[in-house]
């Protein structure tokens, strides 16, 4: 709460959220500044992926505000929020199974495009520029990624590390501010792991990101976070730096207690 | 007063036969989530069963009631073996597909149906006999008519449904098919055998259908291998009108969905009947797509 | 990119040489009039079968109520030639443009819908049109209107069918096409992703309705009469059976299924009742043992098109109403 205000990327001021009578989430309220990288950790169910839900859109939260870049984001549609500069990767991965991987990445800069449908309809010229520039723009985001080689298969045909960082491809392909990542390491090796959170590191700085990161496994995030916040049951319990939250004991007794 | 009492007397019994057939959409959706457009042509085929049947123990002489109850009881057995051949051999290939390949599916064996009707029967109407002689009552002394066909509709619809009732609430297969409709994988865990299930649903709601099939014969007495049709597509309505997945739902919204057409026929414009029935689907959808009975089901991100 | 270029030139120039073929065939005489007709009316089911797999297809936004988009084009340019003497070409453009404003405001209330609910609902709209023609003195009533110049020349069918191809063929090969895919392949991350998915699927409602709308129009001036009967579920059923067999999400594939239920069309004239148990067992089949269709390849499989809703029945990620 100390930071100043023009270095606040994301505000979230007490959002709730409820199914029918169950309350998901409630009175949220966290913040994220300029170029952080922040890790939200929980035992199941605790409402992590809701949380992403009310961050990009996928349902708008029932009470409470969401600010993005000064601006208030609650309850605008996905794709707004995309333009608005938050993308997201899912925890099941969603990628368009059957298109290729260069096709999954150029997707994300259709909203870039500055040529109309009717421009590609008669193939006007602008058309075959505007196509190129996807192209070539896509491709040098599979080269950050090691996916250049791969560009023409079939996204389902990917292996599954590949199939989710094609995700975080995508998701970057999109020009954001905040790049939100849903348990990005889920189902990946120990070896896999290391390789993307080293690329994470990477991408942060070479596109001066700001990153949320849920992760199931806390010794994960506390590595790589500068921050992090814990939710358990739909509220938020602690934050703090990852040694602040190693030894508080809300969030030993909120993971013990699951184990239990 | 007399006169809209008289409508909705004749609208119970259209909605009774919309109700029937409803009951076979909804069930089936409820357990595997396709919309089985070739029900209202095993509609169809129940009527003409029930209409050959009818054709024969009255000439061997059967007492009338007799011949009803034994045409009703041969049709839906018949229709019930169709229900099941269809799942088996259409359906079941596809359940691990999508539900638009299900749904074309369902679309090619509904007009398979029909014009292999056409084919074996003629595309020309037939006349169904009386099976009973029709009569007509004063109601308590009113203007009002009753028709004997329309007390056996409702006499016929009740005991069905209170059949169904049973089955499904005190059953074993009854329980199945809940479980099944719940949770399919769940189900099968628990040992439940989905098949059955699935083809014990299909049986039911195709029996239900015949049953609608022969008493919509009895009432127009004229069959033809198209008619399964429009009543298919109104009852779905009904279906959904009522929440498609809910048995009373069903019936509530195949009793509805005849009552209005029957008012909206009386008024006179009986050639925008169906026009009113399609734009009675068309706002449900956009409204409350889960019906007056049903729950909301909202994809999991 | 160049490769794709040379390939599209390349199926121009095939498409003309065949044009020029036909035309020298009719003008000496070796093809009869039953042959003509056929010719033409394979240039109309192309269009719609093009068109439908735009909404269908591509857009996974499935649609069976096609036959009402052309009804509509069929009526006004009908009338506007009949009645106001508007020129015969500014009719079936006014055609397309009316059934393409249908295809706005059917297509914005059904874009909650998805899947089995949605295909309903087009069922419903598409009826809905023909009882409010069926109903209507001014078009005819259920005789409908008849008289209609045959205006509709090989010419004319020919370059209204090869435009149509090109255009929509153009529109998918671009970003906006892209935009369509990635709704049909996945909603939630085309929308997460920045595409107004709302928007593209009007956009290709509209289209498709476009472009039916004119082929109505083109129909309407070959075949002397129109009914609201010949734009029933059957219809729909036909065109819907074009695009299956050819392959859903595959322009190459729609062009064949229209030729291939064109001829069946033609030939078992006399025999309707075989013809559509054809149609029924072809679809039922192809469904069970080759879902892509003839020309489907797996990249533009069914298999994938609402592969969520075959995952509900796994209870893997959705609840499921009982």
């Amino acid at each position: 709460m100390a930071a100043s205000a023009t270095a606040v990327l994301l505000d979230v001021k007490e959002a709730s959220r409820s199914f029918g009578g169950l309350k998901a989430l409630s009175e949220v309220s966290l913040h994220i500044n300029k170029g952080e990288l922040i890790g939200l950790i929980g035992p199941n169910g605790a409402g992590k992926t809701t949380l992403f839900n009310l961050l990009t859109g996928v349902y708008p939260p029932s009470t409470g505000s969401i600010i993005l870049n000064n601006e208030s984001v609650g309850g605008m549609k996905p794709y707004k929020i995309n333009h608005k500069g938050a993308a997201r990767t899912f925890q099941n991965i969603r990628l368009f199974t059957a298109m290729t991987v260069l096709e999954n990445v150029k997707i994300a800069f259709h909203q870039h495009a500055k040529h109309s449908m009717f421009t590609s309809m008669l193939r006007l010229p602008k058309h075959f520029k505007g196509e190129n520039e996807i192209t070539q723009k896509a491709l040098d985001i599979l080269k950050i990624f090691n996916l250049d080689d791969q560009s023409e298969e079939l996204a389902g045909n990917l292996s599954y590390g590949n199939q989710r960082r094609l995700e975080i491809a995508r998701a970057l392909a999109a020009g954001p501010k905040l790049l939100l990542l849903d348990e990005p390491a889920a189902g990946m090796n120990p070896n896999e792991t290391r390789d993307l959170m080293n690329l994470i590191a990477w991408i942060r700085k070479e596109f001066d990101l700001t990153i949320l990161l849920i992760e199931h496994d806390m010794s994960l995030v506390m590595g790589v976070c500068d921050r992090i916040y814990v939710l358990d049951r739909g509220m938020l319990i602690a934050n703090g730096t990852p040694s602040e939250i190693r030894s508080n004991p809300k969030v030993i007794e909120a993971y013990l207690g699951q184990e239990a | 007063m007399e006169y809209f009492i008289q409508q909705l007397i004749n609208g119970i019994s259209v909605g009774s036969i919309y109700a029937l057939i409803a009951l076979g959409y909804t069930m089936v959706y409820g357990i595997i989530k396709l919309i089985n457009f070739a029900h209202g042509d095993v509609f169809m085929v129940g009527s003409f069963i029930g209409l050959f049947s009818a054709r024969y123990l009255a000439s061997a002489g059967l007492p009338p009631v007799l011949v009803l109850i034994i045409s009703l009881i041969f049709s839906m057995t018949i229709s019930a073996l169709l229900g099941i051949t269809i799942e088996r051999f259409a359906y079941k290939p596809l359940r691990k597909s999508t539900r638009i390949a299900a749904l074309i599916t369902a679309i090619g064996v509904s007009f398979l149906l029909e014009y292999t009707g056409v084919l074996v029967l003629g595309p020309q109407a037939q006349g169904f006999p009386d099976i009973l002689a029709k009569k007509q009552f004063q109601l308590f002394g009113t203007s009002i008519q009753v028709e004997s066909n329309q007390v056996m509709i409702l006499i016929t619809t009740i005991i069905l449904m209170i059949i169904l009732q049973y089955i499904v609430r005190y059953t074993k297969t009854g329980k199945a098919m809940r479980a099944v409709s719940f949770d399919m994988e769940a189900a099968r865990l628990m040992g439940i055998n989905v098949d059955r299930t699935i083809s014990a649903t299909f049986a039911i709601g195709s029996a239900l259908a015949a049953a609608a099939g022969v008493i919509f014969g009895m009432t127009y007495n004229s069959v033809d291998p198209l008619m399964g049709v429009m009543p298919g597509l109104k009852a779905f309505v009904a279906a959904v009108l009522g929440g498609i997945g809910s048995i009373p739902g069903a019936l509530v919204g195949g009793l509805l969905l005849g009552t209005v057409e029957t008012e909206i026929s009386s008024l006179g414009y009986s050639s925008w009947r169906d026009g009113v029935a399609f734009a009675v689907l068309i706002l449900i959808l956009i409204f409350k797509p889960s019906g007056l009975f049903g729950k909301n089901v909202r994809e999991k991100v | 990119m160049k490769k794709i270029n040379q390939k599209f030139w390349l199926g121009i120039i095939v498409a003309l040489a065949l044009y020029g073929i036909v035309q020298v065939l009719l003008t000496t005489g070796v093809l009869d009039d039953v042959q003509r007709s056929m010719l033409l009316l394979i240039c109309v089911n192309v269009m719609l079968a093009v068109s439908l797999n735009l909404i269908n297809g591509i857009t996974g936004q499935f649609s069976i109520g096609h036959a009402g988009f052309m009804s509509v084009g069929a009526y006004t340019s009908a009338i506007l030639t009949l009645d106001y003497d508007v020129p015969f070409i500014l009719a079936i453009l006014a055609g397309g443009i009316l059934a393409a404003i249908c295809g706005v405001l059917i297509g914005i209330p059904t874009l909650r819908l998805n899947g089995d609910y949605l295909a309903i609902a087009t069922l419903g709209f598409g009826e809905i049109i023909r009882i409010i023609l069926l109903n209507t003195e001014y078009v005819g009533g259920a005789s409908g209107l008849s008289g209609i110049p045959a205006k509709s020349t090989w010419t004319i069918m020919f370059f209204f069918m090869l435009i149509t191809v090109v255009l929509i063929n153009n529109f998918i090969r671009s970003t906006h096409g892209r935009a369509c895919l990635a709704i049909r392949e996945n909603e939630i991350a085309a929308e997460a992703m920045g595409i107004n998915t709302t928007l593209y699927k009007v956009i290709a409602f509209t289209l498709g309705a476009l472009f039916a709308g004119m082929a109505g129009g083109l129909s309407a001036h070959t075949f002397y009469v129109i009914t609201p009967g010949s734009f029933n579920f059957l219809k729909s059923f036909e065109i819907l059976v074009m695009v299956v067999l050819g392959g859903l999400g595959s322009t190459a594939g729609s062009i064949v299924g229209a030729v291939f239920v064109t001829l069946l069309y033609t030939y078992l004239r006399d025999f309707p009742e075989w013809r559509m148990i054809i149609y029924s067992i072809v679809l039922i089949l192809m469904m069970i043992f080759r879902p892509g269709g003839l020309l489907g390849s797996t990249k533009f499989s069914l298999k994938k098109l609402g592969k969520k809703e075959a995952k509900a029945n796994g209870g893997i990620s959705d609840s499921s109403a009982s």
